[in-house]
């Protein structure tokens, strides 16, 4: 039984402090949808995904007004379309365009699945496929895409790293209207996951079930609060506080996942720990950092305080849950947290200080913003750091850049929305171009021959 | 089903009277009920059962804010479970 305290802190977690659950992502598998043609596999792909996920959006707003939560995206993630058009994959376009549509069909802002997995290497039909992702997510709204380029058992696709580096600046120049936007629907993965709920990054992976729902959870703007609480409490204390926290947010995330699965008539997935951010006053990580005692996120002491937020987050969550996958951790999405954007605006934070966090959380360089004259081997060569770092810690890391067409440091990217806004960030200009052009592999590390 | 009813905001006259009557005449029934004022603050939580009401939860949760909005306090129904998962182990 819960007391009247109880009551009214999620009250008060849900009015004052932003708690939601920030996705309710349905997971389709595609390769029932399969055919002969390209085209005849476009019409069963936006019939399957459209009947699947049809109740999706209407669930997600029933469950919102029963337990007075709210959950702010409903989103779809799909088999990477690159193994679905593997037969045709010069027509892959068309697969990304009925799924666009389908994504409007269904009301939901975001589908991910645009997707290939290279990490050991590239087959031809998925060198064909990487071809069309520039073109596809300039002419697509909804539609996200993904490529893993590395993994800790493999090692890195250093050919795959190179052409990203190409696809990303290809797509900003093809949405130089929108401050090269396709970009923030694109993300390079080391280490993907088959579970993720959040976008742009959810694919459905190929060892899940046919229908499944994964749930993120958010919450930095309630951990804020917590820790507002205890201004004068040591570390470990401050780590048990946002661990308790934690622990409450996941639960509601867990209820919610599995009411939703249930009355979707598919299977519980999992639920993603992570504390993500958004534009919003109130909802940032950065705050979170700043609450533990720094005078500004990007400063000396940030990796530490993410460190010991993140591991005490996943401590929390775990026991909360029956099931946690995806990312589960601390997003630092620039442009999606008002505190990384004021520190980036003051230069105070940097593309170094960012790497070094992404070590010790659960993704990458994530809606970074920088110049739109940075090399397409200087992208690749950042893509490599960042897929090195998942690669030899066991993690997921990604990278989402945007490098802003005709924009330089100290201008300004807006995207609005869920994306938010980033000042242009500098990069280092020391050419990397000899190093990508040798392509290859990087062998997996030593320490992956676990078998 | 077991729901919580929570009443907030500026304490005045007859708030009780009118949650109460608002959810007799939606046939919902109330279990348990505490409440608080700290200042001038009013915390009012109802324990309901509303299996015997016509409405869901979800459209009694849409009444409640209107009625709330009447009598400029906030009200809300939620599923008792939300707590229950938020705050037992």
């Amino acid at each position: 039984m819960f007391n009247q305290y109880d009551v009214l802190e999620t009250i008060d977690m849900i009015e004052k402090e932003h708690l939601d659950i920030r996705t309710v992502t349905m997971g389709i598998s595609l390769l029932p949808c399969i055919r002969e043609s390209a085209e005849e596999t476009a019409r069963a792909v936006y019939d399957r995904v459209c009947k699947k996920a049809e109740k999706l959006v209407k669930t997600a707003c029933d469950l919102s007004a029963e337990y007075g939560i709210p959950i702010v995206n409903k989103r779809v993630s799909v088999t990477p379309v690159s193994l679905i058009t593997a037969a045709f994959p010069e027509k892959s376009a068309l697969v990304g365009a009925v799924l666009d549509r389908a994504a409007k069909e269904l009301g939901i802002d975001f589908l991910g699945g645009y997707s290939a997995l290279v990490h050991k290497g590239t087959a031809d039909y998925e060198d064909i496929f990487l071809n069309t992702v520039p073109e596809v997510l300039a002419s697509t709204e909804r539609l996200c895409s993904s490529v893993n380029v590395g993994s800790s058992r493999s090692g890195i696709n250093m050919d795959a790293v190179g052409r990203m580096g190409e696809i990303i600046k290809q797509t900003a120049r093809l949405t130089v209207k929108e401050d090269g936007k396709g970009c923030a629907k694109l993300v390079v993965f080391c280490n993907a996951v088959e579970d993720n709920p959040f976008m742009a990054g959810a694919f459905h992976g190929v060892g899940e079930a046919d229908t499944v729902v994964n749930v993120g959870v958010s919450g930095p703007g309630v951990v804020q609060h917590a820790l507002k609480g205890v201004p004068d409490a040591d570390l470990t204390d401050a780590a048990e506080v946002i661990k308790r926290t934690a622990f409450k947010i996941t639960r509601a995330g867990q209820l919610i996942a599995r009411e939703a699965a249930k009355r979707l008539n598919a299977r519980f997935g999992i639920v993603d720990l992570s504390l993500a951010p958004t534009p919003a006053r109130g909802d940032s990580v950065a705050h979170i950092l700043e609450e533990l005692g720094l005078e500004v996120v990007g400063g000396h002491g940030t990796t530490a305080c993410l460190a010991m937020l993140n591991d005490a987050v996943k401590k929390g969550g775990v026991m909360a849950s029956s099931r946690v996958g995806g990312l589960s951790g601390a997003f630092i999405p620039v442009s999606e947290d008002i505190g990384m954007i004021e520190s980036a605006a003051a230069g105070k934070i940097g593309i170094d200080k960012l790497e070094a966090m992404t070590c010790v959380c659960s993704v990458g360089l994530d809606m970074i913003a920088v110049p739109g004259d940075t090399p397409a081997s200087t992208i690749s060569a950042i893509i490599a750091d960042e897929a090195a770092i998942g690669m030899i810690n066991n993690k997921t890391t990604a990278v989402r850049l945007i490098p802003a067409p005709n924009k330089t440091v100290g201008d300004k990217v807006c995207f609005g929305g869920l994306l938010g806004e980033a000042p242009v960030m500098p990069v280092h200009t020391g050419d990397a171009s000899k190093f990508i052009k040798r392509g290859g592999l990087i062998p997996a590390p030593i320490h992956s021959f676990k078998n | 089903m077991r729901a919580v009813v929570t009443v907030t905001g500026t304490d005045k006259r007859g708030i009780i009277a009118k949650v109460s009557c608002f959810l007799a005449e939606r046939n919902v029934n109330i279990e348990d009920i505490s409440q608080t004022i700290l200042g001038d603050q009013f915390a009012m939580i109802m324990m309901v059962d509303t299996s015997e009401s016509q409405l869901s939860i979800a459209e009694l949760a849409k009444d409640c804010e209107e009625m709330g909005r009447q009598i400029g306090m906030s009200v809300r129904i939620q599923h008792e479970d939300i707590f229950n998962a938020m705050h037992n182990v």
